[in-house]
């Protein structure tokens, strides 16, 4: 069952915002006609292909293609030599910042293959079998490498190092390096330290203090649809490139830097994306099949396997947490600290701060330390998956939440609570948090019917945890077109990933005064609208929603002036009213459609439009309570029952920000159980498909519980939070401490998959 | 490796339409569609048959179409997403996907409702078990399934066909 409770603190009354329209897109997307990316079909269009390095770590000592471009239908095979060339500069993609180098050699390898799964090469043919079998045909001579595997053999003396020369970068911030550099060569490629108080004299002076070490195993995004491009050089030297991608803005940032072309002449079509989850903030082929469009001049198309998306995609790091929690006998945490290791893989940009950032922050800790480092190994790169960092570090301090609560013989969620962070209350890098949610959330779990509930049966245990993740703002652009009618078309430039052009249309209609069906939202290319961030960050509901106000207000004020001069009067004169009617001196009025009728003969037709570049996102808070059931003779668990309580700000349209918190509990229950990168000694990864790489099914999952609770975001005008990514922190932390009340047994490695569970079971019953 | 390739004629019935198509040897029935005759509803996702996104129905039986060979269905009846609605009207499962929100991204959604849509042929009143069990063939990383569940269940109270 899916419980929506009715909005504990919102106090004002709306008339779009908290239904539950149908989607713009639904119905193309229930007919099969919504257009994917792959769904691209160019006349003369060629397939492209990657070839990829068997090794996890080596020396490319040459590549000879001339037997690749023999073969008939063979139109062209690229190297990294075709790439422009590399350089220091530092460029901002989305949410990594780093070396133009580094992008360069993750597209195309240039002096070392450093994970399996490397692109090298790539080709395209007038048939996608012919591209296939000419990857068998790029002959390519590796001198195989000793790899790196995990942050500890990576950080040891003696370390093979992936990067020579490569020296520990201090961080003075999440993404701002400082000028320090460590001494060594190294494979910790930054360092970031926190530091609130005096965390060693508040250890001192603890009555209890409780510490571990946890790991938590690398996690794809795991998108159904793979990452494709499509791209069509034109004879004028512009580009038009059809993608599925989170950040288009981006992916013409990346195609006009790797080409060498003026942004300008880079038109990037987002297409339906299929799933992305952080995944696809990064363009990985589109630049190579912009390459091999300019040189074969015929369109090209491109598009992974789903071997390819999980050894040449990013996954999430793979961590190493240490944690220690100081608290007094009464129960308040004085002081935490700890030690974070989270790989990158082969290029630097874990989300290793925000991991430490995160972690701690659903408690007012007046004393911490943070050490958090970045580790490269030989692995592909990691990108951004859901609330990036936030989870592992969270599964350490909630598991020590829970032996915290069981020393003390105090109720988990009454130990959290009574510790909650709230507005006023430094986070672990310093910034204050605003008004936030956290206490109602805590609350709301303690008083919901699932954990009033008694639990019985041998093996059956509960467990809770929080979650906390600081969401995104950033730059966001929309125009609304109002026609004669009284409907209006709404363009923005994020990418839709799971009903934000709904919830951007609700917003805009709302501040109009409008219905929800005037409004036909839309999102559009790169051409037609200001420059629009990433869909990311849980920002999109949040900062391109204050876009689309922006341009209702605009609108809105543009009416005004209409109706003055109908009514042959001063636009101070009249108002614009919340309820769509425009009034004005000895009460005439109009309608917004009534007004939309008289356009043309007052001055042409209306448009609104704003860019926005809002800063007061509202962190998210999510608390998540677990019943299960361990098998004893498999070390299979099955989940009983599950709820999912978060302060969602103001839910715009419920149902969908109620699947947001059931799709990332979902993904974080994967994380906890079953899902994990499996890697031979020599680094190949060993469950690459969607069998071995075992992502949950209908028939792992309970009905998932939704408790929505609404602690309006004041930097918002209707009250939004992000919601999307805080769901995916709780559920490790959640599972393994269900998994502890059922069997006993602290599991500090996750996932708690049934190998790993039955030999922890074994272990203790010898 | 096989490079030179030949083609065969490939007579069937797709969504009720006599529907004669070249297939390369090597096409699968998913990259026959899509390609050579232009039905993109059915996805790509694993092209190993792992995550139920080109779900087809192929004679009554629900297949992974990117196992199956273009050639193979010679004579045959195919089924896909595009053929689910009658017209404009969309089928009572279609409808109970929107009203219950269980799509998000949308890519699954056509192996779901090809897949779902054959349950309840099956099955007019499946419990919530039968349901998941089903469809654990078909994999959203979206919704958590919760949603797909409820709405699979709303289309089987209001007797889908």
């Amino acid at each position: 069952m899916t419980t929506s409770e009715a909005p504990q603190q919102s106090t004002r009354e709306y008339k779009v915002v908290g239904t539950r329209p149908v989607r713009p897109d639904g119905v193309e997307k229930v007919t099969g006609r919504a257009r994917y990316g792959a769904d691209i079909n160019l006349p003369g269009m060629l397939f492209g292909r990657i070839k990829r390095s068997p090794h996890a770590h080596a020396r490319i000592l040459s590549i000879d293609t001339a037997k690749a471009e023999a073969l008939p239908g063979v139109r062209c095979v690229v190297t990294h030599d075709h790439l422009p060339g590399a350089s220091d500069e530092i460029v901002d993609l989305g949410e990594t910042v780093s070396p133009y180098k580094w992008i360069l050699d993750n597209t195309l390898a240039s002096d070392k293959a450093l994970y399996q799964g490397h692109a090298v090469a790539a080709v395209c043919a007038t048939d996608p079998h012919i591209a296939e079998d000419a990857l068998e045909l790029i002959e390519v001579e590796y001198e195989p490498l000793p790899p790196v595997l995990n942050v500890h053999d990576a950080m040891a003396d003696g370390a093979p190092l992936l990067h020579e020369g490569m020296r520990t970068v201090e961080m003075v911030a999440r993404f701002v390096p400082g000028e320090g550099r460590g001494e060594r060569f190294t494979n910790i490629a930054s360092q970031l330290e926190f530091e609130q108080g005096d965390p060693a004299a508040a250890f001192a002076d603890a009555d209890l203090i409780v510490e571990g070490e946890f790991e938590t195993a690398a996690a794809h995004q795991g998108y159904i649809e793979p990452q494709n491009g499509t791209a069509q050089w034109n004879a004028d030297g512009t580009l038009t490139v059809w993608v599925s991608t989170q950040g288009p803005f981006v992916a013409r940032a990346t195609l006009s830097r790797m080409l060498d072309i003026p942004l300008s002449q880079v038109k990037v079509v987002p297409m339906e994306i299929g799933g992305g989850f952080g995944g696809k903030l990064p363009a990985y082929m589109e630049p190579l099949a912009a390459l091999m469009s300019r040189i074969t001049g015929r369109p090209v198309k491109m598009y992974m396997n789903r071997e390819e998306v999980l050894i040449g995609t990013g996954p999430t790091s793979s961590t190493y947490v240490r944690c220690k929690l100081g608290a007094k006998s009464d129960g308040t945490l004085v002081a935490a600290e700890a030690t974070l290791a989270y790989e990158a893989g082969a290029y630097p940009g874990s989300p290793v701060g925000a991991g430490a950032t995160c972690m701690f922050s659903s408690y007012d800790i007046p004393n911490l330390y943070a050490n958090a480092l970045d580790v490269v190994t030989n692995k592909p790169k990691c990108q951004a998956y859901r609330a990036p960092g936030s989870p592992q570090g969270t599964f350490a301090v909630e598991s020590l939440m829970d032996q915290l609560a069981e020393r003390l013989g105090r109720d988990p969620m009454e130990l959290r609570a009574q510790n909650a962070a709230r507005e006023g209350t430094r986070r672990a890098d310093g910034v204050v948090l605003p008004t936030i949610g956290a206490q109602e959330t805590m609350q709301a779990a303690i008083d919901s019917p699932h954990y009033r509930s008694e639990i019985e049966g041998e093996y059956v245990g509960r467990g809770v945890s929080m979650g906390f993740w600081t969401n995104a703002g950033m730059e966001s652009a929309a125009y609304a077109s109002l026609n004669s009618d009284g409907s209006v078309n709404l363009s923005v430039g994020s990418v839709d990933i799971g009903g934000q052009r709904a919830g951007l249309a609700m917003q805009f209609a709302e501040t109009m005064g409008i219905d929800y069906q005037q409004v036909r939202p839309q999102v559009v290319d790169t051409d037609s609208i200001g420059y629009t961030h990433v869909t990311g960050g849980s920002r999109v509901t949040y900062a391109t929603g204050i876009a689309v106000h922006e341009a209702a207000l605009d609108v809105r004020r543009q009416m005004e002036q209409r109706a003055a001069l109908i009514w042959e009067t001063e636009p101070e004169q009249v108002a614009y009213g919340d309820d769509g009617i425009i009034r004005g001196p000895d009460d005439q009025q109009l309608s917004f459609s009534e007004l939309c009728r008289k356009m043309q003969q007052t001055g042409g037709m209306i448009q609104g439009q704003a860019d926005v570049l809002p800063n007061r996102p509202g962190p998210a808070y999510g608390c998540h309570i677990v019943d299960l059931a361990v098998d004893p003779d498999t070390g299979k668990v099955d989940i009983l029952r599950y709820t999912a309580v978060q302060d969602v700000g103001t839910a715009i349209h419920p149902a969908y920000v109620e699947g947001q918190v059931q799709g990332g509990a979902a993904q974080g229950a994967g994380m906890a159980l079953s899902e994990e990168y499996l890697y031979s000694d020599d680094g190949r990864m060993q469950n690459a498909s969607l069998l071995d790489y075992r992502m949950p099914t209908a028939l792992d999952l309970p009905d998932i519980e939704t408790i929505l609770v609404e602690v309006p975001n004041p930097g918002h005008p209707y009250g939004v939070r992000g919601v999307g990514e805080v769901p995916i922190v709780p559920p490790l932390a959640a599972i393994a401490n269900a998994i502890h009340n059922a069997t006993g047994l602290r599991i500090n490695q996750l996932p708690a998959s049934p190998t790993r569970l039955l030999d922890a079971l074994l272990d203790d019953a010898e | 490796m096989t490079t030179q390739t030949s083609h065969i004629v490939v007579n069937t019935t797709i969504n009720g339409e006599p529907t004669v198509f070249l297939a390369n040897e090597r096409d699968s029935l998913l990259e026959a569609l899509r390609d050579r005759i232009g039905l993109t509803g059915a996805k790509e996702g694993c092209n190993n048959g792992n995550c139920g996104a080109c779900c087809v129905n192929l004679d009554g039986r629900i297949v992974n179409s990117c196992l199956v060979m273009a050639a193979e269905v010679e004579g045959s009846e195919v089924r896909t997403v595009e053929g689910l609605a009658d017209g404009d009207q969309l089928s009572p499962l279609q409808n109970a996907f929107l009203e219950e929100a269980a799509l998000q991204c949308g890519i699954c959604t056509p192996g779901f409702l090809v897949a779902a849509e054959a349950l309840l042929e099956q099955n007019p009143d499946p419990s919530e078990h039968e349901i998941r069990y089903w469809l654990a063939g078909n994999l959203c990383r979206c919704t958590g399934y919760d949603k797909i569940i409820r709405a699979v269940q709303l289309a089987a109270g209001q007797g889908q066909d």
